[in-house]
């Protein structure tokens, strides 16, 4: 039996349920976790370790942020940098960035907070023998000295001025004596931090309860809690999820499917919240000597697919609420994703058909189309291609099998999405698919040298202005066609106060029962 | 009774190694393990790095007959996801699907043995044909459907149930009817099958003609006799039962094997999944085998043939 008839199934069923909430009227049980101050929360994936730098996953990255400290701060309205466990940070030459640590911050276990801790923390995750899950996130990091008690420089082994953005991110601090005895693997089954909320239980695989931490530092970025407790349940099957909202088992699910937040609009018990998230939507075309599909080397095919393509009304239609168009391949609030001089294509059918005939191609050309997620989405791309004439086909698998065939040379053209891990800074995107990496199909060396530059160049202005020409050269040259940001919808009771931002981070620490 | 014995055990010890090559290539059949482990965004040298790492780049034979050494010795490896000994893993999960599995099997028995009867006592009545409408949704159902329709009615609807969770023995009941409706049809078959053969031996005549209650004659005499290939057929569903908890399990987020062996699968932790497949289909080769000795034993005519 295959899951997209289990899916339908379980859809059509979700629906009825709507009705019978409706039907029978039901109040939900939101109203005693509001007295009780608790936010139940699920998630449908269970981390590898609660670690931070020991998983990948979305869920993991959630409870980083409520459990641990950063050293800085990134506010996530206006991106500003603001101090954490560190007051004050400067770069000392273009590889040493010397922080300065706030004192009186205690660890959940009573230990007092320290430069020993920062020192241990990222030499600890820094070695690569010691296995930290994503090595991009910490493999800059060539060492790290203190000074004194309360400040520590960090050495990186090349210039690389997103530093701060991963210490505001991935990067968060352990407490060093405990961390030394017990190991990422003690960390997982006893996690202890300093951050706004303590782990008072977890249970491996199926839940983990936090508590508001009574003495978390004031004046420090993120607010003292008001919610007392938090507990996360891992509930594998998204239905199940949606059920347990609609009997009150739970106040707050993320990540639900489009049509059935619509259908859930209607439940007075709860709200529907959709927001934009940080993963993009572009069309990548191979473009090299390599390309499997000759037509795509020439310029004026590729702009043909740009102009072919209506972007604007499948993200209305097809994305939702909240999705907004981009013109370069990065998200927008990142750190020098500027497509003030990129070259934007409008829908216009009739000039992609014009440019084809150019092109030598006036009854236009086939090609396969490799995708992996959101089909929807890509057959409505394919669509719009076979109104000019491009009869593209669809190959649709796994990510892993669709990046194994662009890699091999053997895509033509990739409907691609990605989070950058959050990090918001556009070394974390754009060089991913232009620097003449793995994924790099096009490899034009003006782009690839563009981004050195501004991944490496620390004055922030040199590196706007070269990400900003490269974000140009990629554009006019139709290497991709940038589409969308795609969005997440949450369900909450209806009186749980919270905002969704692009880094799909519930910050739990700001939430509160009207 | 000796030879049938041993000819039993050895075509189950074929079995379970046939199971565990398969375990072994399905799992690689499914596409590069070290390119899912490396995760989105892997560079080529990250692949390659992995691949070196988990030993995958060596002769898949060789990889298998490693495998299998360490399995024998009870060492199922490290669950790449986890990091934790696969063992402990599943020693942690395997309470769970135990309860579940017995839970199931016994609503199964206590709703299909009566039905049975009554299937049989009043046959090609319209009791009959209830009976046998009951066994044949029970078969065409799918178990996650009927689950999620018992969730809408006791969790939402009525608001009696809760839907998902282990901390409870309430959260027990749904998942316990939906795995066990579904092992309900077979029983209930059986039960009528052998009841209706029973009744028409000459000890029922007999003891009707003695004028025993007709209750009597039923549950006392003729019950006691159709039940004995039942306790067969119990010990190999309750195998089926172990696998058909993956789905359930799932739904109702329950901590257990079946739930262990979804996640391992959506993270290709090959060595979770394999030890998982294994023990199931040799706790299933097991139980199989069981009954396969019970029914010789009972049954003098299995044994010659």
């Amino acid at each position: 039996m295959g899951w997209s008839l289990k899916r339908s199934a379980m859809r059509g069923l979700a629906a009825l349920a709507m009705g019978v909430v409706l039907a029978a009227g039901l109040a939900g049980s939101a109203d005693a976790q509001k007295a009780r101050n608790t936010v139940r929360f699920a998630y449908d994936q269970v981390p590898e370790n609660v670690d931070p730098f020991f998983n990948n996953v979305r869920i993991g990255v959630i409870i980083a942020h409520q459990v641990w400290d950063n050293l800085i701060y990134r506010d996530p309205k206006t991106n500003e940098y603001k101090g954490q466990l560190a007051t004050a940070w400067r770069w000392v030459d273009e590889k040493t960035l010397e922080l300065d640590l706030r004192r009186g911050v205690k660890f959940h276990n009573g230990a007092e907070f320290s430069a020993d801790d920062v020192v241990y923390t990222l030499n600890y995750v820094a070695n690569p023998a010691n296995r930290s899950t994503t090595q991009s996130n910490v493999n800059w990091i060539e060492r790290v000295v203190k000074v004194d008690s309360h400040k520590v420089r960090i050495i990186t082994k090349r210039p690389f001025p997103a530093a701060i953005e991963y210490l505001a991110g991935p990067i968060v601090i352990h407490p060093a004596a405990y961390y030394e005895q017990v190991g990422p693997k003690g960390m997982n089954e006893k996690p202890i931090g300093s951050g706004p909320y303590r782990v008072v239980e977890h249970q491996i695989g199926r839940s983990i309860t936090l508590e508001r931490n009574p003495d978390y530092f004031r004046d420090g970025p993120k607010p003292q809690p008001t919610i007392q407790r938090i507990v996360i349940r891992f509930i594998p099957d998204r239905q199940t999820q949606i059920a347990e909202m609609l009997s009150g088992g739970l106040d707050f699910v993320m990540n639900v499917a489009p049509d059935q937040a619509q259908q859930m609009r209607v439940v007075p018990t709860l709200q529907i919240v959709s927001g934009g998230t940080m993963r993009i939507v572009f069309l990548n075309l191979a473009t090299t000597e390599r390309s499997p599909s000759e037509p795509l080397r020439d310029v004026r095919v590729r702009r043909a697919i740009a102009h072919a393509i209506d972007r604007q009304t499948m993200a209305t239609q097809l994305v939702g609420q909240g999705s907004q168009l981009i013109n370069a391949i990065c998200f927008p609030a990142q750190f020098g994703c500027d497509a003030s001089q990129a070259t934007v294509y409008n829908y216009d059918p009739a000039k992609a058909r014009q440019l084809l005939a150019e092109a030598g191609f006036p009854n236009g050309f086939e090609v396969e189309f490799h995708a992996y997620r959101e089909r929807n989405q890509s057959e409505a791309m394919i669509n719009y291609l076979r109104a000019v004439g491009i009869r593209a086909t669809l190959r649709f698998g796994q990510y892993a099998a669709m990046r194994d065939q662009i890699r091999a040379g053997r895509a033509a053209m990739a409907h691609q999405t990605w989070g950058s891990f959050s990090i918001n800074d556009v070394s974390a995107s754009t060089p991913v698919y232009y620097k003449g990496l793995d994924d790099d199909i096009s490899r034009d060396p003006k782009v690839i040298e563009l981004l050195e530059r501004g991944d490496t160049v620390t004055d922030p202005q040199q590196r706007i202005a070269a990400y900003r020409q490269a974000h140009a050269i990629i554009t006019d040259q139709a290497y991709s066609v940038p589409l969308y940001n795609l969005v997440t919808f949450y369900a909450a009771s209806k009186d749980l106060e919270f905002n969704a931002y692009p880094d799909e981070l519930p910050r739990f620490w700001e939430m509160r029962w009207k | 009774m000796f030879i049938y014995t041993l000819k039993r055990l050895l075509l189950a010890a074929l079995v379970a190694f046939a199971v565990s090559v398969l375990a072994f290539v399905l799992v690689r059949l499914t596409g590069d393990v070290a390119i899912a482990i490396a995760g989105e965004g892997a560079r080529a040298e990250d692949i390659a790095a992995v691949r070196q790492q988990y030993g995958l780049d060596r002769p898949l034979v060789v990889q298998y007959v490693e495998w299998l050494g360490r399995t024998l010795k009870g060492d199922f490896g490290q669950s790449l996801y986890f990091k934790t000994p696969v063992t402990e893993l599943i020693g942690d999960k395997i309470q769970t699907t135990a309860v579940l599995a017995l839970l199931s099997i016994a609503f199964a028995l206590i709703l299909s043995i009566p039905l049975g009867v009554m299937a049989a006592v009043w046959q090609n009545s319209w009791i009959d044909r209830l009976c046998l409408g009951l066994a044949v949704a029970g078969q065409a159902l799918p178990n996650f459907f009927f689950a999620l329709c018992l969730i809408m009615v006791f969790s939402i609807g009525l608001g009696w149930l809760p839907v998902s969770g282990a901390d409870s023995w309430w959260h027990f009941i749904m998942p316990t009817v939906a795995l066990g409706y579904y092992v309900t049809p077979p029983f209930m078959r059986l039960v009528r099958a052998g009841m209706i053969e029973v009744l028409n031996a000459d000890y029922i005549r007999t003891a009707r003609a003695k004028g025993l209650p007709p209750a009597t004659v039923v549950l006392r005499h003729a019950l006691r006799n159709a039940l004995v290939p039942v306790v067969a057929l119990t010990a190999v569903q309750l195998g089926f039962l172990l696998g058909g908890s993956i789905v359930i399990e799932t739904v109702f987020a329950l901590d257990g094997l079946g739930y262990l062996a979804y996640q391992a699968i959506a993270q290709k932790d090959f060595p979770v999944i394999q030890a998982v497949l294994l023990m199931l289909s040799v706790a299933y080769v097991l139980l199989t085998l069981g009954a396969d000795l019970v029914n010789a034993w009972l049954d003098p005519r299995i044994r010659v043939g």
